[in-house]
């Protein structure tokens, strides 16, 4: 009889390789996927995950790369702060579409003016934006005791509302024949988030990322409220007796993963997409619980995992235009990959015995 | 503005149709949420079951076969849930969005080619003469064989919950696994079994939205109704009658709303189709002020993993 033996403490070993198990394993599903779907298995995962980086058109796809992987990695970073504490966040996605609206209309506002200071100006306003979102779910929470997983999820709805209505109303592009959707940031010099250096990919967003990604480590690893953070997600009852405030944790891990997504949508709405319209939002909130859970909520993981993810992103497209492969096959692979990731994951904590147990 | 176009038994007519899907889902998650599991796959269930069943009654012309189609694929995603959080022991909460994720892509691209098809009608059934009762005829007597087999639901998930024994076993492996496991009983096989059941139920659920309430496939047409459902969980306080009173509240704010949409009132169409939502942020709130009766009546291990003692 197999059976499950709990590890007295969980192997670091596995802890390690439990994310490339998956991976290996759901691009042997993900082939049998595609197969069913009456691609060639092989040339399928080659031109998702091969090509991009060393095919021929590679110089396109990796710049493409730190473009996707920069929002996934700045959204889970904040994410996984609040997953490590046990407070989910899984709202992302309305946080960030707040935070373009706003960091958008701040920039609007001062169209047609050129002053320097107009971009980081709407970075802020972006940061608010989110933040201001996250608040929501984080003060129901401390004063209510209302669960911040319906609440933040049910806030998305609520945002994407609220970005069709701006989009038809308010943002509308008074020059735009009454098209909805805003004026193109990209095209207006002074709020434009451009690629940093031609032909990589790397944008203010991306910058950002690398910052958070260094923030999140020196804070988990270095400080006392990481400390504090990983204490509560560990042993919540031991982290009251040591002292920890959860209220804080609440409001600080809503609040840093709101601003951080709200920053991502700020940098994808004044760059790599250019205005706010109806269907801004493309699924980045989502995608990026898959990366926190498969960076094992570790910085660094996330940073891999979200270079990894991005890859999932363009390959897809590169199979889509070239295979014919349908956009909604990733998004399915994508969720394979968490499923994968949370079956083997039980390796890390459980020993696998074989036979019934010795009596003691 | 025109609110005389609004006709209150219409009204009513139509808020139990709204209702329906999510009563379905939030029935099934009280089951699963009472033997001590919280799944948040609910949307994911939901969708898979609106295109499995979709799917299965165009290609077989038949919406019983459908709504079959829908209770199978909406059972088998929840036990794939079922295996990972209760033999493979994950983090319950990560798989239920795990669920979710994958259910919304791979309803997508199995809903790639239904795209523009239309389902089989059904037929509302015929109730003879109480249907021909003035007013309360239309409200509650023309309907569809789904909305009184939901209603049925609830009535027979409060019967077994309360007074038969096998209701009792679920409650005790909610309550506490670890006395109930020291009574013998099998709480992975009890909790495998209710996750089966809340996925079947809200495959139903999802099934009424494609193929009822719709009708036709269209990408991520759940639109949180999952999500809702799992709100409704909680207002309910783990109480089957009080589901049905969240469910049909939220129907009438959904019903209500589409109408004042249609009446042309002065507020823009985007507010109105936030309100559901916010009401049911609202609803939560009032439902979790001061650890009230609805957190102290929670199933006690709802939520914790269970690892049987060798």
């Amino acid at each position: 009889m197999i059976r499950l033996e709990r590890r007295p403490q969980a192997s670091r070993l596995w802890a390690a390789a439990t994310p490339l198990v998956a991976v290996a394993l759901t691009m042997v599903a993900g082939s049998a996927l595609f197969g069913f779907l009456g691609k060639d298995p092989f040339i399928s995962i080659r031109t998702i995950f091969w090509d991009p980086l060393f095919g021929e058109f590679a110089w396109y796809y990796r710049g493409q790369l730190l473009v996707k992987a920069g929002p996934l990695i700045l959204i889970a970073i904040g994410l996984s702060l609040g997953f490590r504490a046990g407070i989910w966040n899984i709202g992302a996605e309305g946080q960030y579409i707040v935070g373009a609206i706003c960091g958008a209309g701040v920039g609007l506002a001062f169209y047609p003016a050129g002053f320097w200071f107009i971009f980081p100006l709407m970075i802020v306003a972006g940061a608010i934006g989110g933040f201001a979102w996250a608040m929501i779910p984080a003060v129901l929470k401390v004063w209510f005791n209302t669960n911040e997983i319906l609440v933040s999820l049910l806030l998305v709805y609520v945002a994407e509302q609220l970005l069709a209505s701006v989009s038809l109303g308010l943002l509308r592009n008074p020059d735009g024949a009454g098209f909805p959707g805003s004026r193109n940031l990209r095209q207006y010099e002074a709020a434009s988030n451009a690629e940093i250096i031609a032909g990589t990919g790397i944008h203010w967003g991306v910058v950002t990322a690398l910052l958070a990604v260094i923030f999140a480590y020196v804070l988990l690893s270095r400080h006392m409220l990481g400390y504090q953070i990983r204490l509560a997600g560990a042993s919540p009852r031991a982290a009251r007796f040591a002292g920890v405030r959860p209220n804080l944790l609440i409001v600080f891990c809503l609040g840093a993963g709101g601003a951080l997504a709200g920053l991502a949508g700020l940098f994808e709405v004044s760059g790599p997409s250019g205005q706010i319209s109806i269907d801004f939002n493309s699924g980045y909130g989502f995608t990026a619980i898959i990366v926190a859970f498969l960076g094992r909520l570790h910085p660094i993981g996330i940073l891999l995992a979200g270079l990894l993810l991005a890859l999932t992103f363009i390959g897809g497209e590169a199979a889509q235009a070239n295979l014919g492969l349908p956009a909604s096959a990733i998004q399915a692979f994508q969720g394979m990959l968490l499923f994968f990731l949370l079956a083997v994951d039980v390796l890390a904590s459980y020993r696998i015995r074989l036979g019934s147990p010795e009596a003691a | 503005m025109d609110l005389s176009v609004i006709n209150p038994a219409v009204l009513a007519a139509s808020l139990m149709v709204a209702a329906t899907p999510i009563l379905l889902a939030a029935i099934g998650e009280l089951v699963v949420e009472k033997s001590g599991v919280l799944n948040l796959g609910v949307e994911g269930m939901m969708i898979i079951g609106a295109v499995s069943g979709y799917a299965v009654s165009v290609n077989t012309g038949s919406v019983f076969l459908g709504f079959v189609g829908a209770v199978v694929g909406g059972a088998m995603l929840a036990l794939v849930f079922g295996v990972l959080t209760q033999v493979l022991l994950s983090n319950q909460v990560a798989s239920g969005l795990a669920l979710t994720l994958f259910g919304l892509g791979l309803s997508a691209l199995i809903g790639e080619s239904y795209l523009m098809v239309r389902p089989p009608p059904v037929g509302d059934l015929s109730l003879g003469p109480l249907a021909d009762i003035p007013g309360l005829g239309k409200m509650l007597f023309r309907h569809d064989v789904i909305v009184y087999l939901s209603l049925a639901l609830v009535g027979g998930v409060w019967a077994f919950l309360r007074y038969s024994r096998w209701g009792l076993i679920l409650r005790a492996v909610g309550e506490s696994h670890d006395a109930a496991h020291a009574l013998g009983y099998k709480v992975i096989r009890v909790r495998l079994a209710a996750i089966a059941f809340g996925g079947a139920c809200a495959g139903l659920g999802g099934a009424y939205l494609s193929l009822i309430r719709v009708p036709q496939w269209t990408e991520g047409m759940t639109a949180g109704a999952g999500w809702i459902a799992l709100a409704i969980v909680v207002f309910s306080s783990w109480k089957p009658v009080w589901v049905l009173v969240g469910a049909y509240l939220f129907g009438g704010v959904a019903v209500l709303q589409l109408n004042l949409q249609a009446a042309g009132v002065e507020v823009p169409v985007e507010y109105l189709s936030m309100s559901p939502y916010l009401i049911t942020i609202l609803v939560l709130i009032i439902m979790s002020t001061g650890r009230g009766r609805s957190a102290l009546n929670a199933p006690a291990d709802l939520g914790r993993p269970f690892h049987a003692p060798a």
